[in-house]
């Protein structure tokens, strides 16, 4: 149906993509698997129009077609859903849908809607096309953009990591509906990281590392193994074992409150001992955010918080100095993009650089470039702004601020989301070092494999109640996945 | 053919790209003189004109003073991220502060000092207030500042016609002379007031200083850039937005002192005291880049506009606000510039 033929593609002096061929037949999956910035993104922008290889052709059907445009891409009949929902929050399911479609300057929503339904007989709706996008779960908007590809009639659909904001249940449900248009004879091509669906799902598998194919199997020979080794070139040492959580308890929170727009975070209870990492899952929006802010003291509370026996300070700076470190869920709020790498690693700690009332940034620098070795930071030299760093780099000058110092609790908020592979590993390594040193841990992921790795104890939030804990020997995913959809322990 | 960012042009292409907005900016504003019906050569030679002897430098320096001083506290204002609109009415808060002193406090060598210090602190009460309103209810300080402009500009009209007219200047409205000791002493025959010129470039180096060396500056980088961040660290928002305009607000009101006690020797009417100074200054600081020591290059550029504007309408008699044109042409192909830096054409097939 579809073939890529050594497509090449270069940035400036980056090889971003380098002589990849492809090949997907009608009525098949093939997934598309590597590591951030391997190039799947380069790949798939060429296919549907937004960049133009600098070598090799692509084929549609055995002509040698040229893809100038996204617009010409669904008129060939390619169509990209596209990993975040591309969607106007204001306008209805319709209107949004309408979009995709050429429609007279005036209509009346009624003929629009029975146009649609028209276009996409056949398709099961799953949404309320009259409903307001804003109103909808990620799953449904992204029903809604799988719907708006299927409008075009499309003959190779392209789904760009579809399942990074969705459930597990919702997942196995866009899974099923994967199968369906497979089974009508669509060609699918199937981006992802991770390992665990593209096993379920695929039906051949090409792996791309550092914008080269490094391999593709069919999926009757895969195993995560060899997937590993072909994605990040060698193989993963097994996750260190996380030793028992001591006796000393650090943290104890009872009956905290947290209002918010919408319903509250209530009903949290929980202790936390030295050594300890307490996981918390729910579905994105369920009220982990505020959460962590109101425990990171950015955000009020009422209910009783007790911090190695002591009140707890409720202000970020207290906080810092009493040994509560805080990865924010946002990287953004973590740095400050313009200031140069040794500013950001002393953004909490700069006070200590002070001589006589000026900031002493040759100290801060030598300190810098301390961390930077320690904790592998790749940048060319500490005055670097961090906005030239890439996520996984920022997130390690984060965890060297944050970590600095040996803080006593540790509140982590998706703290490896984005990133790689190596650079999650590593991130798990650093948490682990800390947790091993006697620091307790508050783990908030959206990773189910991350929480159940790590924790010792997991727990859900569901419409801002939290459920749980229960210790992590009796929780496996599906447990943990009804915990965060019907709140039930 | 497409666009596409940019994200770290060569320095090159950086200077290629200003120089053609600065020629087309150029090229426009020879389009202009040559509708009016003015030899456009014959205007550029005018607007560098002062450039040309000491007379004009010295009219170069005079108008640099008070936008040294104010530019410089907008750099800091505008990197902590309060946008402060009303230099101008702060500069006449200044005046009006000068002037008290000057007119109704017993005249000695304290004279001078206690006119800045009561100028430049009725200045930071006026952006104060402004800040205030912001981190107590939220108020949008372009809005209470610009507005604030009026108040004053009303104030000094209101005490020159009234309570503060001179009693031998007849139908004139404005004060009495102020006596020696509330007059700066000048640059020979020009109207330079030095000692306020020094307090300007001492306001860059400081602020320059305070800004990239110290525990404070290091806070006001933070929340100006990333207000979030700041929210994170726990850094005091509130407080250190309203320092930074406490001190835009001193400096503009210093400068307004300047330009009572070492140019008009009395209160007049506003229009008269200030040229747009406090909104010229915008543009010093914008072109600043939140930098207040290049405040120090980017204020006489501006002063040099300035007077190069007075030539232009003494010879050509075209309006004054001609330099508006001069400036706003500069400023928006100074913009262009910075946008097409950080654009690249990307050829395709």
């Amino acid at each position: 149906m579809l073939k890529l033929e050594n497509i090449t593609k270069r940035f400036g002096s980056v090889v971003a993509n380098r002589r990849i061929t492809l090949e997907v037949a009608r009525g098949e999956v093939l997934a598309l698997l590597g590591e951030n910035g391997a190039g799947k993104t380069t790949l798939v922008s060429i296919l549907y129009g937004l960049y133009a290889p600098d070598e090799g052709r692509i084929l549609l059907e055995g002509q040698e077609v040229r893809i100038p445009s996204p617009k010409a891409a669904q008129r060939l009949g390619i169509a990209l859903v596209p990993q975040h929902p591309e969607l106007i929050e204001a306008h209805t399911v319709a209107e949004n849908l309408a979009l995709g479609l050429d429609l007279p300057l005036a209509f009346s929503r009624r003929a629009l809607v029975r146009r649609l339904a028209a276009l996409l007989e056949g398709h099961p709706l799953g949404v309320d096309l009259e409903a307001p996008v804003a109103r909808l779960s990620a799953g449904e908007k992204q029903r809604v953009e799988l719907l708006r590809a299927l409008l075009n009639r499309p003959r190779v659909l392209v789904l760009d990591e579809p399942t990074s904001v969705l459930t597990p249940k919702e997942a196995e449900g866009l899974f099923q509906e994967i199968r369906r248009l497979k089974a009508l004879g669509l060609a699918v091509i199937f981006i992802s990281h991770k390992l665990e669906e593209v096993l379920a799902i695929a039906d051949r598998i090409a792996v791309l590392r550092a914008g080269e194919k490094v391999g593709e199997v069919w999926r009757q020979e895969a195993d995560k193994d060899l997937l590993v080794r072909l994605m990040v070139g060698r193989s993963l040492a097994p996750p260190p074992k996380v030793p028992p959580p001591r006796e000393e308890v650090v943290l104890e929170v009872e009956d905290l409150l947290v209002p918010r727009h919408g319903f509250p975070v209530q009903g949290v209870s929980f202790t936390l001992r030295a050594g300890e990492v307490l996981g918390i899952a729910g579905v994105a929006g369920s009220g982990q955010a505020e959460l962590v802010q109101a425990l990171a003291g950015l955000r009020p509370h009422q209910g009783r918080i007790r911090f190695l026996g002591k009140p707890w300070p409720r202000d970020p700076m207290g906080l810092f100095r009493q040994g509560v470190a805080h990865i924010p869920e946002e990287r953004s709020m973590g740095v400050v993009g313009g200031m140069s790498v040794a500013e950001n690693l002393a953004l909490r700690t700069y006070p200590r650089f002070v001589r006589r009332g000026l900031l002493d940034y040759r100290a801060m620098e030598m300190e810098a470039e301390g961390l930077i070795q320690r904790y592998g930071i790749r940048t060319p030299s500490p005055r670097t702004p961090v906005r030239f760093l890439s996520g996984g780099n920022v997130q390690k000058v984060i965890l060297a601020r944050e970590l600095w110092g040996g803080p006593r609790l540790l509140l982590a908020m998706h703290p490896t989301y984005g990133l790689d592979v190596g650079a999650t590993e590593e991130v798990h390594g650093r948490i682990l070092e800390l947790v091993q040193g006697g620091a307790a841990v508050l783990l908030v992921s959206e990773d189910l494999d991350e929480i159940l790795a790590l924790s010792h104890r997991v727990a859900a939030l569901y419409h801002g109640r939290f459920v749980g804990p229960v210790l992590r020997e009796e929780a496996d995913r599906e447990r943990l996945g009804r915990m965060m959809t019907e709140g039930r322990v | 053919m497409r666009w596409e960012l940019d994200p770290s042009p060569s320095p090159w292409k950086v200077f290629l790209a200003y120089s053609l907005f600065v020629a087309l900016a150029l090229l426009l504003l020879g389009l202009l003189f040559r509708l009016y019906g003015v030899s456009p050569l014959k205007a550029y030679g005018l607007l560098l004109s002062p450039l040309g002897d000491s007379l004009g430098l010295a009219e170069v320096g005079r108008r640099t003073i008070p936008l040294l001083l104010i530019g410089a506290g907008l750099a800091l204002a505008f990197r902590v991220g309060f946008f402060n609109i009303g230099a101008e009415g702060q500069l006449l808060m200044g005046a009006v502060g000068g002037t008290y002193v000057a007119l109704f406090l017993p005249p000695g060598p304290w004279t001078l000092p206690l006119m800045f210090l009561l100028g430049g602190g009725l200045g930071a009460v006026w952006s104060g207030l402004a800040a205030w309103l912001r981190v107590r209810f939220g108020a949008n300080e372009i809005l209470t500042t610009l507005m604030q402009n009026y108040l004053v500009y009303y104030l000094v009209v209101y005490l020159v016609a009234g309570p503060w007219k001179g009693q031998m200047v007849f139908g004139f409205l404005y004060t009495d002379r102020f006596p020696p000791e509330a007059q700066l002493p000048r640059l020979g025959d020009t109207l330079v007031h030095w000692p306020t010129l020094l307090l300007g470039i001492a306001a860059a180096l400081g602020l320059q200083l305070l800004l990239f060396r110290t525990p404070l500056g290091f806070e006001w980088r933070v929340l100006g850039e990333n207000p979030e961040a700041a929210r994170y660290l726990g850094l005091k928002g509130g407080r250190l937005i309203l320092l930074a305009a406490l001190l835009s607000g001193f400096l503009a009101g210093l400068a307004g002192v300047g330009e009572v006690a070492g140019i008009h020797l009395r209160l007049l009417e506003p229009a008269q005291i200030s040229l747009g100074y406090g909104f010229t200054a915008i543009l010093v600081a914008w072109l600043a880049r939140g930098r207040p020591l290049w405040a120090l290059f980017t204020a006489p550029l501006l002063g040099l506009i300035l007077a190069g504007g007075d030539a232009l309408k003494l010879a050509l008699s075209m309006p004054f606000r001609v330099v508006d044109v001069v400036a706003g042409l500069l400023l928006l192909s100074l913009i262009g510039a910075e946008a097409l830096s950080q654009r690249r054409l990307v050829w395709r097939r």
